[in-house]
């Protein structure tokens, strides 16, 4: 109990009670336990649509979606909620607040009122992209919006400009969030807490608040021309005005590249803070690790084209980008080969998190390798647009990334709730979400093989045997899904509780395992000063 | 039909050859076929020069691909059995190593390179049609395909998807259209693209033909048809309410066998005999 001085003092700290407690928070824990709730809510909704469509697609022929507008509509939302509503607030608005002022020794975020509002225009944003599915005919355009099939011709009615609204306000709650982290983690850390003593996930999270900074405003912009073209008459998109749509693609893509390491590099961080936890070693070539996480965020800016090799592009600019996007792999092979490299000679605790470390390095191995066969633009003629790229992404960052917020979840849920997660359950979980996603996904490479093409709700015939499988997968993992809701309930409910600040021994070395479990409302309102390897050496802190 | 008879149908696709025995088509029996088969795991036959560079260039990054995710399985398997807290109780404290960290970032630069290699060779052999004998121009609609021959006096026809209802026994479901796309084998054919409402794509597998047909742009892909048969291809970008219901069927047949289906073709589509209608003016026209 290093801190119990300061702990006793937060536990008598007054904080609001009820309703203002979390309408009007500014406190970065319980803003982030919002956000891990907000992406529960959406992974409900997001999971239901996929099951819905697998089931759709269980066997050729029309079975239950007879209005195709709404099949396209289903396909549109699960992305667009999986990708801004439930991988992005757990991993960054989540784990990113609880942890990063925890793990620098800030008391809080720099910004907690703009924290505040970051949550709450989020929220605001699911309310709407909900609504835009049910006003109107919803918006059947994919996640990717491509014009003219989203203009004003094809997409009548409100839906569209619901979720172009519902995407900037989404927009702007990342931008804040991203300017929160920056200034954060650039002006908090803790005396003695340098850049390179930083906890890895810090680092993802910083890498990844610079990518929202520069790829969101992008996304902004496309939106704002979408929704001019859709309603007062401009026509950047339209060819009969002298518009273009691959302009669209490009602007999209620009945004669209980096919000894929946007999504999984705060996986990196936590799958690094696991294993080394778990493996009770450091993270072994710690520089690789952070350096590998900046080169990919920022290689991740020139490589956009790469979704857009069918468009007509020259050659020449698709060798560029094939060549460009290969390159990703080097830096993500350090990431992999060290995570492999801190459990080589480590003394290896099989608890659930590090499970699903290992499952993610899995996932993320086999996405991996499919994804530097879909950077040669050569071979890519055979798999655009084919349920393959569907298996690559699911793999690589989809399932991966849950994996991810699984492990975080379960690492750290007796820090934030102060129980701890029914263990034998839990690892049941673990199996059956790690069979069904693989039995769901895998047999989609074959589909996308034979040439299978992505979002359609009937196909030949011939495709039905690894449909079905694929369907068979997705029941699999629905039962994994409703088991982790019940874990997460009955942690809450009737969980062992945590009385140890440091529940998972010597491997955790990161300040949030030197405050008391559950954390108190406010920590390190004195501050510890750190020594060499990130911990701290004194008993009590400094004088001013 | 009722559900069991539903069922007994779909069964039948569980059985390879029984499938294969319903979709042979009479006329192109002894032929090849284009489509995916029942349980297929792999990409579909080449059935063209672009094609097979395909399949070489996806043999070749299988083998990586493979060896890869077996290497790292490997070391994963090993270091979870070997270095468990049971079997190794004291973990080491080494936390880096230089010369391992330059390995491990070097070797992956190799292999890319290996990679990159053959992918670029691929990549500008199929870029553009050299020497073509003859082009077609195809547009996209929602939701079906126009193809136009300018070499054969400029006759044009639709391409309607056949409902499930009017299908012929042999006919594949959501592959057939009324009339399709026909082309001699062995022929170097240049294929421009356009669209005129929104974003689709010409996709024909078995051809390694795949290529945006975009609104204001006309893209341009070769193909050339080594063997006789019916190859199929579906729309292979989202273009709304119908995406899944605009097959493209392409016929493969002899060059004399093309001659006589153009002298057929140019009277039954004669409404553009003699005009010298180009996608710039379809375009137009269709404003």
């Amino acid at each position: 109990m290093a801190y119990g001085a300061a702990a006793a003092h937060g536990e008598h700290d007054h904080h609001p009670t009820g309703w203002k407690r979390w309408v009007y928070s500014t406190n970065h824990k319980d803003i982030g336990t919002m956000y891990i709730w907000l992406s529960f809510v959406a992974a409900i909704i997001g999971g239901a649509m996929s099951w819905y469509i697998r089931l759709e697609l269980a066997h050729p022929g029309i079975q239950y979606i007879d209005d195709f507008q709404f099949y396209n509509v289903l396909v549109t939302a699960h992305g667009f909620l999986m990708v801004f509503f439930v991988v992005m607030p757990a991993m960054i608005g989540g784990f990113g607040n609880w942890f990063v002022p925890l793990m620098i020794g800030a008391p809080d975020m720099a910004f907690p009122r703009m924290n505040n509002i970051s949550f709450w225009l989020l929220a605001a944003a699911l309310v709407l992209l909900v609504l835009s599915t049910v006003v109107g005919d919803g918006p059947g355009t994919g996640w990717t919006v491509y014009p003219p099939l989203s203009n004003a011709n094809y997409q009548p009615g409100p839906s569209v400009d619901f979720g172009i609204l519902a995407l900037h306000v989404a927009g702007a709650s990342s931008i804040l969030g991203a300017v929160n982290f920056i200034v954060t983690i650039f002006n908090m850390r803790a005396p003695g807490m340098t850049m390179h003593r930083m906890p890895l996930f810090v680092w993802a999270i910083l890498v990844t608040a610079f990518l929202l900074l520069l790829a969101v405003p992008v996304l902004a912009g496309a939106l704002t021309m979408l929704l001019t073209d859709r309603n007062f008459g401009t026509t950047f998109f339209a060819p009969d005005g002298g518009g273009d749509p691959v302009l669209w693609q490009h602007l999209f893509w620009f945004f669209g590249h980096p919000e894929v390491y946007i999504i999984i590099i705060p996986a990196f961080g936590i799958i690094s803070q696991v294993i080394s936890t778990f493996s009770k070693r450091p993270v072994f070539g710690y520089l690789g690790m952070a350096y590998a996480m900046v080169s990919i965020g920022v290689v991740g800016f020139i490589v956009w084209a790469h979704h857009m090799y069918t468009v007509g592009l020259d050659a020449d600019a698709r060798a560029y980008f094939t060549a460009a996007t290969l390159i990703i792999a080097v830096p993500t092979g350090i990431k992999i080969f060290s995570w492999l490299a801190t459990m080589w000679g480590g003394s290896i605790e099989f608890e659930t998190p590090m499970l699903c470390a290992i499952g993610f390095i899995w996932l993320f191995v086999i996405g991996g390798v499919t994804g530097v066969l879909l950077a040669n633009a050569g071979i890519d003629f055979a798999m655009h647009d084919t349920y393959y790229v569907v298996a690559h992404f699911h793999y690589v960052m989809a399932i991966a990334a849950i994996f991810a917020m699984f492990a975080g979840w379960y690492y750290w849920i007796g820090k934030m709730s102060g129980r701890q997660y029914p263990d034998l359950l839990s690892k049941v979980q673990f199996w059956v979400f790690f069979i069904g996603v693989n039995v769901l996904f895998f047999p989609q490479h074959f589909l996308g093989l034979a040439g299978m093409p992505r979002r359609i709700p009937d196909y030949p015939d011939a495709y039905w045997g690894w449909n079905y499988v694929s369907s068979i997968g997705a029941l699999i993992t629905a039962v994994g899904t409703f088991m982790f809701f019940y874990i997460v309930w009955y942690t809450y409910r009737s969980g062992k509780p945590v009385t140890a600040d440091n529940p998972w021994g010597e491997g955790a070395t990161t300040l949030e395992w030197v405050v008391p479990s559950p954390a108190p409302f406010h920590t390190h309102e004195e501050l510890p000063v750190i020594g060499s390897g990130g911990r701290p050496t004194t008993q009590a802190a400094p004088a001013e | 039909m009722g559900s069991g008879g539903k069922m007994l149908e779909k069964l039948k696709i569980l059985v390879p050859f029984i499938a294969l025995g319903v979709m042979a088509s009479p006329i192109a029996a002894s032929a090849e076929e284009g489509l995916a088969k029942p349980w297929q795991m792999n990409l579909q036959d080449a059935a063209s020069p672009v094609m097979d560079k395909i399949h070489d260039f996806h043999s070749l990054l299988m083998v990586v691909m493979v060896g890869i995710v077996l290497f790292v399985l490997a070391i994963l398997g090993y270091v979870c059995f070997r270095f468990s807290a049971k079997r190794n109780p004291v973990p080491s404290k080494t936390s880096h190593n230089t010369l391992l960290e330059v390995v491990w970032t070097a070797v992956p630069i190799v292999i890319l390179i290996i990679i990159a290699i053959p992918g670029m060779r691929l990549l500008y052999f199929h870029d553009r049609a050299q020497d073509y004998e003859m082009t077609l121009k195809v547009t996209g609609h929602q939701w079906y395909w126009t193809y136009n021959y300018p070499d054969q006096g400029d006759f044009e026809f639709d391409s309607i998807p056949v409902p499930e209802g009017d299908l012929e026994p042999g006919q594949p479901r959501l592959l057939t259209v009324d009339n399709r796309v026909v082309l001699p084998v062995d022929t170097n054919i240049q294929v421009l693209i356009t669209a005129d409402d929104v974003i689709h794509n010409w996709a024909v597998p078995a051809l390694g033909m795949k290529i945006d047909a975009t609104p204001g742009r006309i893209n341009e892909r070769w193909v050339r048809i080594d063997k006789e048969g019916m190859y199929y291809g579906m729309c292979s970008e989202l273009c709304g309410v119908y995406h899944s219901f605009m097959p493209i069927q392409v016929e493969a047949v002899s060059k004399e066998a093309f001659a006589k289906w153009v002298e057929q073709a140019q009277e039954e589509f004669a409404q553009n005999d003699g005009s010298s209608v180009n996608l710039v003016e379809a375009e137009q026209k269709s404003r």
